[in-house]
């Protein structure tokens, strides 16, 4: 068991998300509502999830990232019951998904990476056969569709739908049971920056009611402004779990910070900041180069000690992307 | 809770089924344009009077075309089936706590409604060259008919088991069904078959099938017709247990 604190400064990393007031701490024994240990599945020859471990917490959004083919949704699919594991254990809410997946279907919501509808079928009639499905009262499926931008195209056939609004739709359908849990595989592909937009804040919504959430995603963008925790995952093995920010500090500890000035002095003051690794200059721009999170802090100090007049001035933080670059050795889009 | 869903599931695919009006055509308007054409050919060259009595006119010929809606049904069902699979239809049902087997029961509901209301329609067009005057149990043979296609059907789902991709669920499975008719008894007396033949009819579903629906429109009670009915039963749980095994759902 494990002590979890929430605050608000966990949550201002996003902007989308509504923020919690500073006053409200909440300790919580928080538990793990997904257990994974020792995962493997295979396809033939093919070792698409190697030897996979960890764990999902309750009230959390939790990003699995990696590249194409890394097993990011044969893990999934795994602890949706849909494929059986060769090897390992998972539990989901306490139940075991391949054996169980009938009682646990009931209480999680499911969105494929790649899924189509009978072309013919109706947006409302697929929303009204999932609502039948649940013992659970469905939620207002026209409610949903409204805040999915969906409610004129009601009576639409699902083949006549665009791909955004395709994508819409099922995200739709794996809310309609107000599910404890909710599986979203690339929950954004194909969806423009709006409705990008629009479902990110669903997805926080979704936990600040106190649902889990497990995506995946390609978009580190998306992880960071969304996951509370992510797994970076490669060639069916997770390299590192935690959160955006710890894995940031952990494996990229670099700032570079960019000033623009015509003080003589500067390079060699620049220089003497701890934690400084390299300066260098080109035209009036200084790079410089350290590590550590009071850098930016420092060299802001030193600037204004020394009066310095500044024309420009920019940092470059290193963020996800970098964390996966570093551990990889290859972008994620390669 | 087995067949959670199924009511809507059914009403769903109905709806969907009449949207594609090529599809609907081709499973209805084929057995029925069928039926009218070979009457009508029929009816020129034989006297009114003679065409009545051939007995290939009085059963064989409405047998066999009723046959052909069953096998028409049964192929559409392989067409779906292979269709949804390969799209993620399946999957994407499963990942609901629909049951796979409701899934598949709501298919077979709609095209035994299908093959009823085709029947319903070649009866009602058909009065034309097919004058009454043969007293015909309709209801028995609907119900008849049904059983029949229920048979056929799950030799339709080991068919879509094993086809590779959709666009081959139609050809495969016309090469696998139509040939069935010739091997049926209905054309070429099942006795008078090669024995390697011989033996291969045991196992299909068309074998008894010709003869229950022949005897059934010529008006034998059912008591008499026991034996087929079981056999169709035995021949659908051996297919439907084959295919349980087989079947792909991605
Ligand atoms: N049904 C399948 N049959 C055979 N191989 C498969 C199957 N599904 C996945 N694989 C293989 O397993 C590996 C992992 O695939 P998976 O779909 O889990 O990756 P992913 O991380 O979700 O990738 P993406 O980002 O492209 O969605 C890949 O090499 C893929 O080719
Ligand atoms: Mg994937």
């Amino acid at each position: 068991m494990l002590l979890r604190k929430k605050t608000a400064c966990e949550k201002q990393r996003s902007s989308m998300c509504l923020k919690l007031p500073d006053s409200i701490i909440l300790r919580t024994i928080v538990h793990s509502v997904i257990q994974v240990s020792g995962l493997r599945k295979t396809y033939g020859r093919t070792v698409a999830v190697e030897e996979v471990s960890f764990e999902v917490n309750d009230g959390e959004i939790f990003g699995l990232i990696g590249p194409n083919g890394a097993g990011k949704t044969t893990t999934m699919e795994c602890i949706e019951g849909l494929r059986k594991p060769d090897r390992g254990t998972i539990s989901v809410l306490g139940l075991d998904p391949f054996r169980q997946i009938y009682k646990l279907q009931h209480r999680i919501g499911v969105q494929l990476q790649e899924a189509q509808l009978q072309k013919r079928i109706k947006v409302w009639e697929a929303m009204d056969l999932w609502a039948s499905l649940y013992q659970k009262k469905a939620v207002d499926a026209d409610h949903l569709l409204e805040q999915l931008g969906l409610t004129d195209k009601r009576e639409a056939w699902f083949m006549n739908l665009s791909g955004g609004q395709k994508q819409r739709l099922f995200i739709a359908l794996a809310l309609i049971n107000d599910p404890e849990l909710v599986f979203l595989d690339e929950l954004t592909t194909g969806l423009d920056p709006q409705s990008r937009r629009a479902i990110w804040d669903l997805v926080c919504n979704i936990r600040d009611r106190g649902k889990t959430v497990f995506l995946t995603t390609h978009l580190m963008e998306e992880a960071e402004r969304l996951c509370d925790r992510v797994a970076i995952i490669e060639h069916g093995r997770i390299i590192d779990i935690d959160s955006p920010e710890r894995l940031v500090g952990r494996h990229c500890p670099e700032r570079t910070v960019i000033v623009a000035t015509d003080d003589p002095m500067a390079e060699e003051r620049f220089r003497s900041i701890p934690g400084v690794d390299a300066v260098t200059s080109t035209d009036m721009r200084l790079m410089i180069r350290g590590r550590g999170e009071d850098l930016v802090t420092e060299v802001i100090r030193c600037l204004s000690e020394n009066r310095m007049r500044v024309t420009d001035f920019r940092t470059i933080l290193p963020n996800l992307e970098d964390v996966f670059l570093k551990l990889t050795g290859h972008s994620i889009r390669e | 809770m087995m067949l959670l869903g199924l009511w809507k599931l059914t009403w769903i695919e109905i709806k969907i089924f009449l949207r594609e009006p090529l599809g609907a055509f081709g499973t209805i308007g084929f057995p029925v344009l069928f039926f009218l054409l070979v009457g009508r050919a029929a009816n020129r060259r034989l006297q009114a009077p003679a065409a009545a009595s051939s007995s290939f006119m009085r059963v064989d010929l409405p047998v066999f075309a009723s046959l052909l809606i069953a096998v028409s049904a049964v192929l559409s069902l392989v067409t779906i089936i292979s269709i949804y699979r390969e799209g993620g239809i399946l999957k994407r049902l499963r990942a609901t706590p629909l049951r796979p087997q409701t899934i598949l029961i709501a298919h077979v509901i709609v095209k035994l409604m299908l093959t009823a209301s085709t029947l319903a329609l070649m009866v009602v067009a058909g009065k034309r060259y097919y004058p009454a005057g043969v007293h015909v149990p309709l209801f028995s043979f609907t119900i008849a008919l049904l059983i029949s296609t229920w048979s056929i059907l799950s030799i339709g789902f080991l068919i879509a088991s094993i086809v590779p991709t959709a666009r081959f669920a139609q050809p495969i499975g016309a090469a696998i069904l139509y040939p069935m008719f010739a091997v049926s008894g209905l054309f070429v007396p099942i006795q008078s078959l090669p024995p390697v033949l011989h033996a291969v009819t045991r196992v299909l579903p068309l074998t008894y099938a010709v003869p229950l629906l022949q005897g059934i429109w010529s008006g034998d009670a059912w008591s008499t017709h026991l034996g087929n009915v079981a056999a169709l039963a035995l021949v659908f749980v051996a297919y439907t247990a084959l295919s349980a095994k087989v079947f792909r759902w991605e």
